[in-house]
């Protein structure tokens, strides 16, 4: 072979020194100091202040910030620890804010320098299994490959493992993700999702799988103090509002629809104010002659929520 | 290249320096993905400088963020091609361009006889030539050993 060369190729990593991340600045010897780099605290303040409830998730997240804060002082110290393993499976109902949490953990990680690009690839079954002999294994790793350095989020996990038909080709993939989630840690963190009674069912006939997986974060269920919140924020984030009544009579429909089946968290919560945005909109469609003001353009008025099919049911049922 | 000095083809980038490390194909394939090229693995037991089109390893790689992926495939060729000769393209698809930009091989045999000249008389004395390899005499998945 050739001898070591006395030139240098650009872009080249000198091959005896790992030197990535203390080289040039002095090492960091303090919490601060990591998180002065890294920035994570601003993810961490922005996560608490954008993300309504979630208590038991907002805990986790900061307890795994902690760990790789202080793993990266560790390593100044050349304390090795093995790289702690971040797969995650997110359990809750419709709504709950899964696939948000998500994107923010691939951006915490980011900024902790654990996964290197930060991205989220979001997929379902259809995605990874294929639809006859041979198809599965190069579907699922190319979905991989796309995922490596950052996030693969798996939403309706539970949907890969179908027991109902022995040779569903959902196996397969649930193979090779275990693979690559043991032996490449270090390039891809995968989040299933998925309601919680599946999950466990899912879990139960693929125990490999819940080894994996470190953490098992619940989602619960927003109350509807949480839920207003949240409607506040999404109008704000649309420039409308609430005037005064209008909050009212949401609150009371809030009411009403948590305990009708199939209420879905903030998605329904979501629903709702589109629809009371038609209806603001029909609203003032019919005042043909009237100057528009800036701020009748923005406010939902009571009547446009309490035009809602809840309040019609329910006032059927009274009746009857 | 007809004749080669150092006993080693010379295609592509980077073929008169040393092998790179898996972490510097990492760092040239990183720069490509930054660039928005698609990669993907090829490989042949006949490196004739005129066999322009090597066997593909799997598909090419679109919408790849991360290196890691393109070297997940390129371990793959290797565990299947020990000592087939492996390269990695990168493809350029933005529009005026679309064509390779990329190309440098990252697996080479452990041994490479080389190039024959092979002179042939015509008629009168005029004289024509080829090139073969050496190892070419084999059949195809003999030529470099096991």
């Amino acid at each position: 072979m050739m001898n070591a060369p006395l030139y240098a190729i650009p872009g080249a990593i000198a091959s005896a020194a790992p030197a990535s991340p203390s080289a040039a600045p002095p090492p960091a010897r303090t919490v601060a100091d990591v998180l002065a780099r890294s920035q994570v605290e601003s993810v961490l303040d922005e996560l608490d202040r954008d993300l309504v409830g979630l208590a038991p998730v907002k805990t986790r997240l900061r307890d795994i910030a902690a760990l790789l804060v202080i793993d990266t002082l560790r390593a100044q110290h050349g304390l090795a620890s093995q790289a702690p393993s971040l797969h995650m499976c997110f359990t809750g109902n419709p709504g709950t804010g899964k696939t948000t949490v998500a994107l923010r953990i691939a951006q915490i990680l980011h900024r902790l320098g654990y996964v290197r690009q930060g991205h989220v690839v979001s997929v379902t079954r259809d995605d990874l299994v294929g639809q006859y002999i041979g198809h599965t294994a190069p579907k699922t790793k190319e979905v991989l490959k796309r995922a490596m350095g950052g996030v693969l989020f798996v939403d309706e996990a539970y949907y890969l493992y179908r027991p109902e038909n022995e040779r569903d080709y959902g196996q397969e993939a649930i193979e090779i993700l275990l693979q690559v989630m043991e032996n490449q840690r270090d390039d891809l963190v995968v989040i299933l999702a998925g309601y919680r009674d599946r999950m466990d069912t899912f879990f139960q006939s693929n125990p490999g799988m819940s080894s994996r997986i470190a953490h098992h974060l619940d989602f619960p269920d927003y109350d509807a103090g949480e839920l207003l919140q949240i409607a506040d924020r999404m109008l704000a984030a649309s420039h409308y509002r609430f005037d005064e009544r209008a909050r009212e009579a949401f609150q009371a429909y809030l009411r009403r629809r948590l305990l009708q089946p199939n209420f879905a968290n903030a998605r329904s919560v979501r629903n709702a104010l589109d629809r009371a945005r038609l209806r603001q909109a029909s609203r003032l469609y019919a005042e043909r002659d009237r100057a528009l003001g800036r701020d009748d353009l923005c406010t939902l008025a009571a009547s446009d929520i309490l035009a809602s099919r809840v309040f019609a049911i329910d006032t059927q049922d009274t009746t009857e | 290249m007809m004749t080669n000095p150092a006993g080693r083809i010379t295609q592509g980038q980077f073929s008169f320096l040393p092998d790179l490390t898996d972490a510097e194909i990492a760092r040239q394939v990183q720069y490509g993905l930054e660039r928005g090229y698609a990669w993907s693995v090829e490989y042949t037991d006949d490196p004739h400088p005129r066999n322009t089109y090597w066997e593909m390893f799997g598909m090419p790689m679109f919408d790849l963020r991360d290196a890691a992926g393109v070297l997940a495939g390129l371990k793959e060729c290797r565990k299947a091609f020990p000592s087939h000769y492996i390269r990695l393209m990168a493809f350029d698809a933005s529009r005026g361009v679309e064509t390779i930009t990329m190309s440098f091989i990252v697996n080479r045999p452990p041994s490479e006889p080389g190039f024959a000249v092979v002179r042939e008389e015509g008629p009168g004395r005029s004289m024509r030539y080829t090139v073969r390899g050496y190892a070419a005499d084999r059949p195809e998945a003999e030529r470099y050993g096991a």
